[in-house]
């Protein structure tokens, strides 16, 4: 039995069809990511899984359990968590703060594991993922953060949440080399905890060396699954990417 | 040996980290961070009491038009601008008529059962227009008020466009006005204690990101009646309170004025700091009444007065105010050889 499963999900905004029956699966503990030309639906995919925008039709199965259409925060506190492209910290609040919000969340209260002061475990967690505790960084405000650190807390986010699968809008996107070196080991050690990962991605060398599996969309249609080693060699991919049959 | 002097800022020895962390060491070091937050308390008190009685009444409408200012404030922190808080005002003013008038009861049961009364009816007519954002929002709260005033109108219930009058007075202008400073300082050091805690976090990352907040498990409707409930009760206390001070309720609590005085005390001020709208609300309030003798061309003098000084201080007194204290530095000495870091 499947994870996550996604039945038929299709989302038009007006007249156009931004998600057109897309179909796919992802088995537990296993990363799966989507990849397309811009405008080819794979944010609106995300935001259908995640109930931040509801679908015309089509299912959403999570856990055996039908989450279609749900509000976004019941989606989270049933253990999907996601991260947004354009990165939404909480601007005027010092990083570790950022992390207290959804510290407070029903999920977290649940799950339990979570012991102690709400800042110290906040700190806990920022230092994982790479804010040294004992420089200025995590204190400071989100705003005068660079971009790589906000893209952390975006991650540090969901690990605080406990997500059992998690999300990932473009994270890598507008990273260095060598911050995204240093993200993939935290993604893969998400998965080796047991975690099921979907990542929405542009920068397809950095991410065929984490998929298991990759989905292509091209203007709201599933074109093609597969491994990552052979999926670039499908015509209907090199047409969508290229334009041409080469 | 030549001892060399240099400036530093006085605050330099007690920061550590980050700005909120302190290490305390010397009376002069506490008196430094303690005299800035004693000050105005002390002289809003000396103010208040030394005034003469005519000048007491002003400070009384003074303090309860600065918790419509601390009201307006918390929740555009919390990302719910308001172009309406003479809606919540009159619901809690009308709700304490009707209780006194109706129900004969005295004005310490009256004023506690019509703000509660008036703060639900608040959540209740707003709560539609809280899944409405920025813009949108502040245009429902501006409409809300001008339409519940000409349904009284037209219906004429409690009262219609007379209003009801006869309700039973506040006891003597002294005790009246201590009832609403220890309001007044009740209302601004609570929420200053709600918003620094870690619970009203959440309301500020309302306002900076509420997908965020939606994203991290939180259900930000059920988060936004929390603050509307919040800021409506205290402006309907001060509806409740003045409905007994003018010993009568009537149309005149929807008006504009009281929608704007609060916008007007926060930008004076400095928004989002609580201690700004109420330091605005201080000045403005004694100031309209002080031009008084101006009459009807007043108004234009303060709206002057009012571009003025948000054209010259856009951040507002407060910011301004907070920046020089921790730019006042001393001369210290330095020993010779070492150079200024």
């Amino acid at each position: 039995m499947a994870y996550l499963k996604i039945e038929n999900l299709t989302k038009t905004f007006g007249g156009v069809v931004a998600v057109n029956k897309v179909s796919f699966s992802v088995g537990q503990g296993t990363l799966l990511g989507i990849i397309g030309p811009n405008g080819s639906g794979k944010t609106t995919t995300v935001n259908l899984i995640t109930g931040f925008l509801r679908p015309d039709s089509g299912k959403v199965i999570f856990k055996d359990r039908d989450i279609t259409g749900l509000r976004a925060s019941k989606i989270t506190n049933l253990g999907i968590g996601r991260t947004f492209q354009m990165v939404k910290p909480f601007y005027r609040l010092p990083a570790f703060k950022n992390l207290v919000v959804p510290l407070f969340s029903p999920r977290v209260k649940k799950m339990g594991g979570h012991f102690g002061e709400k800042d110290s475990l906040a700190l806990d967690i920022l230092e994982d993922i790479g804010f040294e505790r004992d420089s200025s960084v995590p204190y400071k405000p989100a705003s005068i953060l660079p971009h790589g650190y906000l893209k952390r807390l975006e991650m540090a986010r969901v690990i605080a949440l406990q997500s059992d699968l998690i999300v990932f809008d473009e994270l890598y996107s507008g990273l260095t080399l060598a911050e995204v070196a240093s993200i993939s080991p935290m993604i893969e050690k998400l998965i080796a905890e047991g975690k099921t990962i979907i990542m929405v991605e542009h920068r397809l060398k950095e991410l065929f060396k984490i998929a298991h599996k990759v989905m292509v969309l091209d203007q709201g249609t599933k074109i093609a699954e597969g491994s990552p080693r052979d999926i670039m060699k499908q015509p209907s991919v090199k047409k969508a990417y290229l334009g041409v049959e080469l | 040996m030549i001892i060399q002097r240099r400036r530093e800022r006085i605050d330099r020895p007690i920061k550590a980290v980050t700005d909120d962390i302190f290490c305390l060491s010397s009376i002069r070091e506490i008196s430094y961070l303690v005299i800035p937050r004693i000050l105005p308390i002390v002289g809003i008190l000396l103010l208040a009491f030394l005034v003469p009685p005519y000048w007491k009444k002003v400070m009384v409408i003074t303090f309860i038009m600065a918790m419509m200012a601390l009201s307006w404030d918390f929740m555009a922190s919390c990302g719910l601008t308001s172009l309406g808080q003479a809606l919540f005002f009159a619901l809690g003013a009308y709700s304490t008529g009707a209780i006194n008038h109706y129900l004969g009861l005295p004005p310490y049961l009256s004023i506690p059962a019509g703000t509660l009364v008036g703060a639900l009816l608040s959540t209740g007519c707003i709560f539609p227009a809280l899944r409405l954002r920025g813009i949108y929002f502040s245009m429902v709260t501006l409409i809300i008020p001008l339409m519940l005033m000409r349904v009284i109108e037209t219906t004429g219930i409690l009262g219609g466009t007379e209003g009801t009058r006869g309700l039973t007075p506040l006891p003597g202008i002294t005790l009246t006005m201590a009832v609403s400073m220890a309001a007044l300082w009740a209302s601004f050091f609570c929420l200053r204690r709600l918003i620094n805690s870690d619970y009203g976090l959440i309301f500020l990352a309302l306002k900076d990101n509420d997908r965020a907040v939606e994203a991290s498990g939180l259900t930000i409707l059920w988060f936004k009646v929390q603050a509307i409930f919040i800021g409506s009760a205290i402006c309907s206390f001060c509806g409740a309170f003045m409905t007994h001070y003018y010993m009568s309720v009537g149309m005149s609590a929807f008006a504009l004025d009281l929608s704007v005085f609060p916008m007007a005390a926060s930008v004076v001020g400095g928004m989002g700091t609580l201690a700004g709208p109420l330091l605005g609300a201080v000045i403005l309030g004694p100031l309209s009444e002080a031009l008084r003798s101006f009459g009807s061309f007043r108004i234009v003098i303060y709206a002057a007065l009012l571009g003025a000084f948000v054209a010259a201080l856009p951040e507002g007194l407060f910011h301004y105010l907070a920046r020089k204290y921790q730019q006042i530095e001393r001369w210290v000495e330095a020993p010779s050889g070492i150079s200024e870091d």
